[in-house]
Formats: C-alpha cells, sequence, structure tokens
C-alpha cells in the first residue's frame, strides 16, 4: 500500500510539473508572442493584439491565467485554435486515432516478435555470434525510422507499384486499406523497440539459463520447451514491460515522424501544421495531451511491476 | 583489461572506435576534403546519379551530394556534441550535486529531472523549437535540455555509491571543499560511466537532429543538413532516389558507430558485466 501511495504521489507532482510547464510554453516564447502568433497569417495591428491578448487571458496576472487555464483543463477545455476558434479538444479527438492505432500497431509487432527472436537468438552463442548479435542489434536500434520508411515506399514503387501504402483509412470504414496503409509505418517504427527488447530477451534468457532452478527442472525431465518458455523466459518479463513502458514514450514522438513520411494525419501532422501557423495553443494542447498519456502509461507499467514482481510489495 | 577482452575480443571495439574516428575526422576536415562548394549549383547537372564527376550524384540544383553529405555530418556532429556536452555538463552537476548533498537539495532536484523526463524526447525537442523558432541553436539547446534529466539520473546512482566511500569521508575529515571533492574525486571515478553513456546520448541525439531536420525544425536551407537533405530527396524519390538514399545512410553510419562504441565500451567497463557469458 505505501509504494501504491508513493507512486501515486509522484504521478501528481509530475502531473502539476507538466501542466506548469507546458502553461509557460507560450508566456517564455521571446518577444511578445501575440505579434508572433498573428504575423503568421494576418497584418499585426494594436487593436489585433489586443483583442487575441485579452482573449488569451495573456493581459491577467501569472497566478490568475495558471489557475483558469488549469480549471479550464480539468474541465476538459484546452483553449480555442486562434484560426479557426474551434476547441482545439476536437482537433485533437479528430487527428488521435490515426496515431493511437499506429502507436499500439507498432509496440505489438515490437513487443510480440521481440520474444521468439529473443528465444531463437539466446540459443546462438559463442564469440562469433554475440558479435554479429551486437551488431545486427545495433543497426536495428540506429535505423532512422523515416529513412527505413522511405526506403520502404522507395523498394514497393519499384516492386509493386499499385499498390496504395500513403494516408490513412479509417478501419471502420476499409478494414483491408486502413491495415494495408498502417503497416509500413509501424514496421519503422517498430524496429528499434524490436531490437531493443529482443536483445533484452536475449541476455535475461542467457543469464536464467545458468541459474540453478533452470537446471533443476532439467534434471527433474521438463521438456526443452517448457524450460525455455515457460521457466527462463519469465526472468526476462520484468525488465521487458518496464523497458516497454518507456519504449511509448519512443513511439509517441517517433510517430510524429513517420506520420510525416507516409501522410497520416495524426497528432504528428497536426502539432506540426499548427508549428507552422504559430497556432500556440493547439501546440500546447497536443503536447500536454500526449505527455499525460505517456506519464499515465508509465505509471500503468509501474503498477503492473509491483504486480509481477512479489519483491516490491504492495 | 587483459580478462575482459579475453570475454569481449577487441575486434569489435577497434571497428567501432576506428569507425567513429574516421567519421569525426572526416566531418572535421569535410571543408577540405570535399570536391566541391556544398552550396554550388549547376543548372545542367540536376538530380544526376553517381558518376566519375559526382561519386554521389547531384540534387535538384545539381549541388553535389558528397560534399553536402560530408558538410551534412559536420553540421550533425556539431550541434549533437554540442548538445550533449551541455546536457553532460548540467544534468551531470545536477546529479552529483543531488548525490552530495541528500536530503532536500536530492529531492528537489530530482523531482525537477522527473519533470523533464515525464515529456518523450522528441515531442518536448519540439515544443522547444516551436517556442525558439526553428534553426541550428535551438536544436542544439532543445536537445540539451532533453538530455539534461538523463544524464543527471545517471550519474546520480554511481555518484551516491562513491561519495559514501571512506576516501571521500577522508577527503571531507581534512578540510577538502565540496567543489574540490565533487570534481577532484567523485567525477573522475564516473570516467567510465560518463564515457559509455555520452557515447550512446550522441548517437540518439545525431538521431533525434536529423529528425528534427528532416521535419523543417532544424537547419535551416540552403545549409548542408543531412535530415533536410534526406526530407528534400523525397520529393524526388520517383526521378532520383540518390539523395534519399545516401542522406539517410550517412545519419544511420553515424548513429551506429558512435552507439556500437558505447556498447562496447559498456561490456568492457561495466564491472556488474565483466566475467559474465
Amino acid at each position: 500500500m505505501r509504494f501504491l501511495r508513493q507512486r501515486f504521489v509522484d504521478l501528481l507532482v509530475v502531473m502539476f510539473g507538466v501542466s506548469i510547464l507546458t502553461f509557460l510554453m507560450i508566456r517564455l516564447i521571446p518577444g511578445d508572442a501575440v505579434a508572433i502568433m498573428l504575423g503568421a497569417n494576418t497584418e499585426v495591428t494594436p487593436e489585433r493584439i489586443a483583442e487575441l491578448r485579452a482573449r488569451l487571458g495573456l493581459d491577467q496576472p501569472m497566478l490568475v491565467q495558471y489557475l483558469q487555464w488549469m480549471r479550464d483543463v480539468l474541465a476538459g477545455n484546452l483553449g480555442l485554435s486562434i484560426w479557426t476558434k474551434r476547441p482545439v479538444i476536437e482537433e485533437i479527438a479528430a487527428h488521435m486515432w490515426p496515431t493511437i492505432q499506429l502507436t499500439l500497431l507498432s509496440l505489438a509487432l515490437g513487443a510480440g516478435l521481440a520474444v521468439p527472436l529473443g528465444v531463437a537468438m539466446a540459443r546462438l552463442r559463442g564469440k562469433g555470434w554475440d558479435a554479429a548479435l551486437q551488431v545486427g542489434s545495433v543497426v536495428g536500434l540506429t535505423i532512422p525510422s523515416f529513412w527505413l520508411g522511405i526506403m520502404m515506399i522507395l523498394a514497393l514503387t519499384a516492386f509493386a507499384p499499385g499498390l496504395q501504402v500513403l494516408g490513412y483509412v479509417p478501419f471502420s470504414e476499409d478494414p483491408a486499406g486502413n491495415l494495408v496503409r498502417l503497416v509500413l509505418p509501424a514496421i519503422a517504427l517498430a524496429l528499434p523497440i524490436l531490437a531493443n527488447l529482443a536483445r533484452l530477451v536475449r541476455s535475461a534468457m542467457l543469464d536464467a539459463l545458468q541459474q540453478d532452478y533452470i537446471r533443476t527442472a532439467r534434471a527433474k525431465g521438463v521438456p526443452e520447451g517448457s524450460i525455455l518458455f515457460k521457466h527462463a523466459l519469465r526472468n526476462a518479463l520484468i525488465p521487458f514491460v518496464t523497458s516497454a513502458g518507456i519504449m511509448t514514450g519512443y513511439l509517441l514522438g517517433g510517430a510524429i515522424v513517420v506520420e510525416q513520411v507516409f501522410a497520416i494525419p495524426g497528432l504528428g501532422r497536426l502539432i506540426l501544421g499548427a508549428i507552422a501557423e504559430r497556432n500556440y495553443p493547439l501546440v500546447q494542447a497536443t503536447i500536454l495531451v500526449i505527455t499525460f498519456t505517456f506519464v499515465l502509461v508509465n505509471f500503468v507499467v509501474d503498477l503492473l511491476y509491483a504486480a509481477i514482481d512479489p519483491r516490491v510489495r504492495l | 583489461m587483459a580478462t575482459a577482452s579475453r570475454h569481449k575480443p577487441p575486434l569489435l571495439l577497434l571497428f567501432a572506435g576506428g569507425g567513429v574516428a574516421l567519421l569525426v575526422l572526416v566531418a572535421l576536415f569535410a571543408p577540405v576534403i570535399a570536391p566541391y562548394d556544398p552550396l554550388a549549383q549547376s543548372i545542367i547537372a540536376r538530380l544526376k546519379g553517381p558518376s566519375a564527376a559526382h561519386w554521389l550524384g547531384t540534387d535538384q540544383f545539381g549541388r553535389d551530394l558528397l560534399s553536402r553529405i560530408l558538410h551534412g555530418l559536420r553540421a550533425s556532429l556539431a550541434i549533437s556534441a554540442a548538445a550533449v556536452a551541455i546536457a553532460l555538463a548540467i544534468g551531470g552537476t545536477i546529479g552529483l550535486a543531488a548525490a552530495y548533498y541528500r536530503g532536500w537539495t536530492e529531492r528537489i532536484l530530482m523531482r525537477l529531472m522527473d519533470i523533464l523526463f515525464a515529456f518523450p524526447v522528441m515531442l518536448l525537442a519540439i515544443g522547444i523549437i516551436a517556442m525558439l523558432g526553428p534553426g541550428s541553436g535551438p536544436t542544439a539547446f532543445a536537445i540539451a535540455t532533453v538530455y539534461t534529466p538523463i544524464f543527471a539520473r545517471l550519474l546520480r546512482g554511481p555518484a551516491l555509491v562513491i561519495t559514501e566511500s571512506d576516501y571521500v569521508s577522508g577527503a571531507k575529515a581534512i578540510g577538502a571543499s565540496d567543489f574540490r571533492i565533487l570534481f577532484r574525486h567523485v567525477l573522475p571515478n564516473l570516467a567510465s560511466v560518463v564515457l559509455v553513456q555520452t557515447s550512446l546520448l550522441l548517437s540518439a541525439a545525431i538521431l533525434v537532429e536529423a529528425s528534427l531536420s528532416f521535419l523543417g525544425l532544424g537547419t535551416q536551407p540552403p545549409a548542408p543538413s543531412l535530415g533536410t537533405m534526406l526530407s528534400e530527396g523525397r520529393n524526388f524519390l520517383m526521378l532520383s532516389p540518390w539523395s534519399a538514399i545516401f542522406s539517410g545512410f550517412a545519419i544511420l553510419l553515424l548513429a551506429f558507430a558512435l552507439n556500437l562504441l558505447g556498447d562496447v565500451l559498456r561490456d568492457m567497463l561495466d564491472p556488474r558485466l565483466r566475467g559474465e557469458k
């Protein structure tokens, strides 16, 4: 119970800090943020500056601004888009599904393939294999996802020119088209995760296979498959879950870049479009929503961790 | 060292270290090695494939790709190295101070680091650049900010172990100043951790820098930058894929060599791993 309470307090502190930093974003812009925002689309006049400043509440004292902003955020009101004057929460809702789907698909792909791959890699032992697998996994870790994406598009236009892989269609409208379009971006995004997790599984397996409990299992005649998958693999579970949680941050950030390569209208395109037209309330809200999601995912991972590992007392 | 090298052949270290050294030299001497001016345009030699005159071909303005890639490597490395150096200086100091002073200092410093660490790396970097405007300077500042909490967290743990050791108590007993203890006695013992993590984070910083340039937020055209070249090359993919192929490969090469070096060094220097396998 103490662990849970402590983690919950940590969560609140971090969310509070994230909210302050995100709140300060517009206020810390060097120069007159309002003039900069207006300059993207219209002629800047003192009346327009005064009007937008009042609309964004920037004419109030800082503390009042923060409290009002926080009250609005908690009520689900993340402000209005500067140009369309639509609530930014609607813009975010309209763009979040492609990103959520891409992130989950990549996580499933990376984590799902990492287990069999890592177990297979654990069987390849010796100096030569160690070095080859190390080099291979470092390539997987460092291959730029956006380059890999572009190279896959290039290869596909050479071998299957008719196939439409760019853009996005909702799953509910065209399930096959949806998956065909998401599979390449998911591969590009998942490769570093696969490399990282497969390697982790391999070293945890090698570690476990030297332990006494595995020798005991062998001695009493447990089949080899069961030793590998049931006894040894369990050893990899805890670092696996922790890493997978941290990876969500990479995925949410990487999705912004990969969406750009495959023309997927997700949160990445939304935030980049918002930056281009200096629609700061929208940039701010998107960052807040994604970061809160990431913080909550890690909180859940910590709880899972406690549930899996009996050494962490609840 | 002799036992470590028996377990891990130094071949990989030579491979990774040699690769990094070569790339750093190429980046340093890019202005000397590059056969052409990276900004010189040529209307008649646009979007050409590799040839004797242009080893890697030319881009949409007829600029020599090899020269642009060499200068791009230089820019990537300079921005990433500056960013990682700043992150190490600030984050490292925070980690050391937290480990040495403990108590409230530690709690407040590490909480601040937790808050910065809570943002996904790319997202925080993009947010910072959204505020400051695009360019190499803001990119370096953004990368430095996202890696500061990582260095603070990485160095705090090992620093804790060292500050509890007898020789640090001894130094305290003879009246050495905090500054002297931290930088003369604690920091040198963290050299291997710093070396390994700097190499790994430099590799990650290269990828973040390239991503930001790819998104149009980093180094601005016409200055040669690997990420920008890749994003421009993408528009001419069907006409001439060379720019996209080579610029991306250069990013991979640089990130790969640095990451492998960090990885091999970690295996050799990490006492917990020594003698295993």
